[in-house]
């Protein structure tokens, strides 16, 4: 936190370099994100300038009581949202098609609810303990062909790597309903990428 | 249709979880949500079956390989121009 604080102090002191750096690090996170609300590139590209202004500007108002990260995104959030009513392409959660579909399809499985026969694995590579090269190419198109609602929620949390608290405040969600969007993203994303797998192997 | 894992209901904390639910679980669990019994049920559960294993595995990897994703950096147009507006909104030079 005394590392964030230096951080925000040279931001606000005219500090070229840091500001720089906290583009590079958070820009296409932003990018991303405000796609999930807007509806073409080019809104998202208008919302996240309009937020890094925002940011240059509020600075001295930012009050460090979130970190630094989750108070641009919040930003970032509120204007894609205005973006998106203004547009009248809005993508408001609640009005999406319900997804309450299983994590894994029921097919798998036998009558006696365990695994009709071993399930697909994703392959890993030994060296960094993640994903194949292979998958892993295919992991950011993936996630952008989520339902809108899964799509946001899996980027804060397991891309930007946002703690579930403020992912839920960012976007109005209930604990329990952030957990649900978060099951079904990540076990969409699993399904979506065995594909690549079989075909690899 | 006669379950196997429902004929101890008489105590269903110490049902086994089938693999069915198991996927189910895996967030909650990953998330630290899940109550202490049930947490109990489901590691009883991975330590048993290597296919749940496997899975739960894969999700970790997977979770591992999103945070780890690079996303491309902004063009170099933009970044200058965000260091303009910097550099004149917070009036250093």
């Amino acid at each position: 936190m005394a590392e964030e604080h230096a951080l925000v102090e040279r931001l606000r002191a005219g500090d070229e370099a840091a500001f720089d750096d906290l583009v590079a690090r958070h820009d296409g996170a932003l990018r991303r994100v405000a796609r999930t609300f807007v509806r073409t590139d080019a809104a998202a590209d208008d919302v996240v300038q309009e937020t890094w202004l925002a940011v240059v500007r509020g600075l001295n108002k930012f009050e460090e009581r979130s970190s630094l990260r989750t108070w641009i995104f919040g930003i970032l959030v509120k204007r894609a949202k205005t973006r998106a009513t203004k547009d009248a392409r809005s993508l408001p959660f609640s009005a999406l098609e319900q997804d309450d579909g299983p994590a894994v399809d029921a097919a798998a499985f036998g009558a006696d609810g365990r695994w009709a026969s071993a399930p697909p694995r994703l392959e890993g590579d030994p060296e960094t303990g993640l994903l194949s090269s292979e998958l892993r190419t295919q992991l950011l198109s993936v996630v952008e062909r989520l339902s809108a609602d899964q799509r946001a929620v899996i980027t804060l949390r397991d891309l930007v790597g946002m703690p579930a608290t403020e992912v839920c405040e960012l976007l109005e969600l209930s604990d329990a309903n952030q957990r649900v969007l978060l099951h079904r993203a990540r076990a969409r994303v699993r399904a979506a990428l065995v594909p690549f797998v079989e075909v690899g192997s | 249709m006669r379950r196997w894992w429902r004929r101890r209901r008489h105590d269903h904390a110490a049902d086994p979880l089938v693999c069915q639910e198991f996927v189910e679980l895996v967030t909650d669990y990953l998330e630290g949500a899940l109550p202490e019994s049930e947490r109990a049920r489901f590691e009883a559960h991975v330590a048993e079956c290597d296919g749940c294993a496997g899975y739960l595995e894969d999700m970790r990897r997977l979770l591992g390989s999103l945070h780890n994703t690079v996303e491309p950096p902004p063009d170099p147009g933009t970044r200058e121009a965000l260091l303009r507006a910097y550099r004149e909104l917070r009036g250093g030079s």
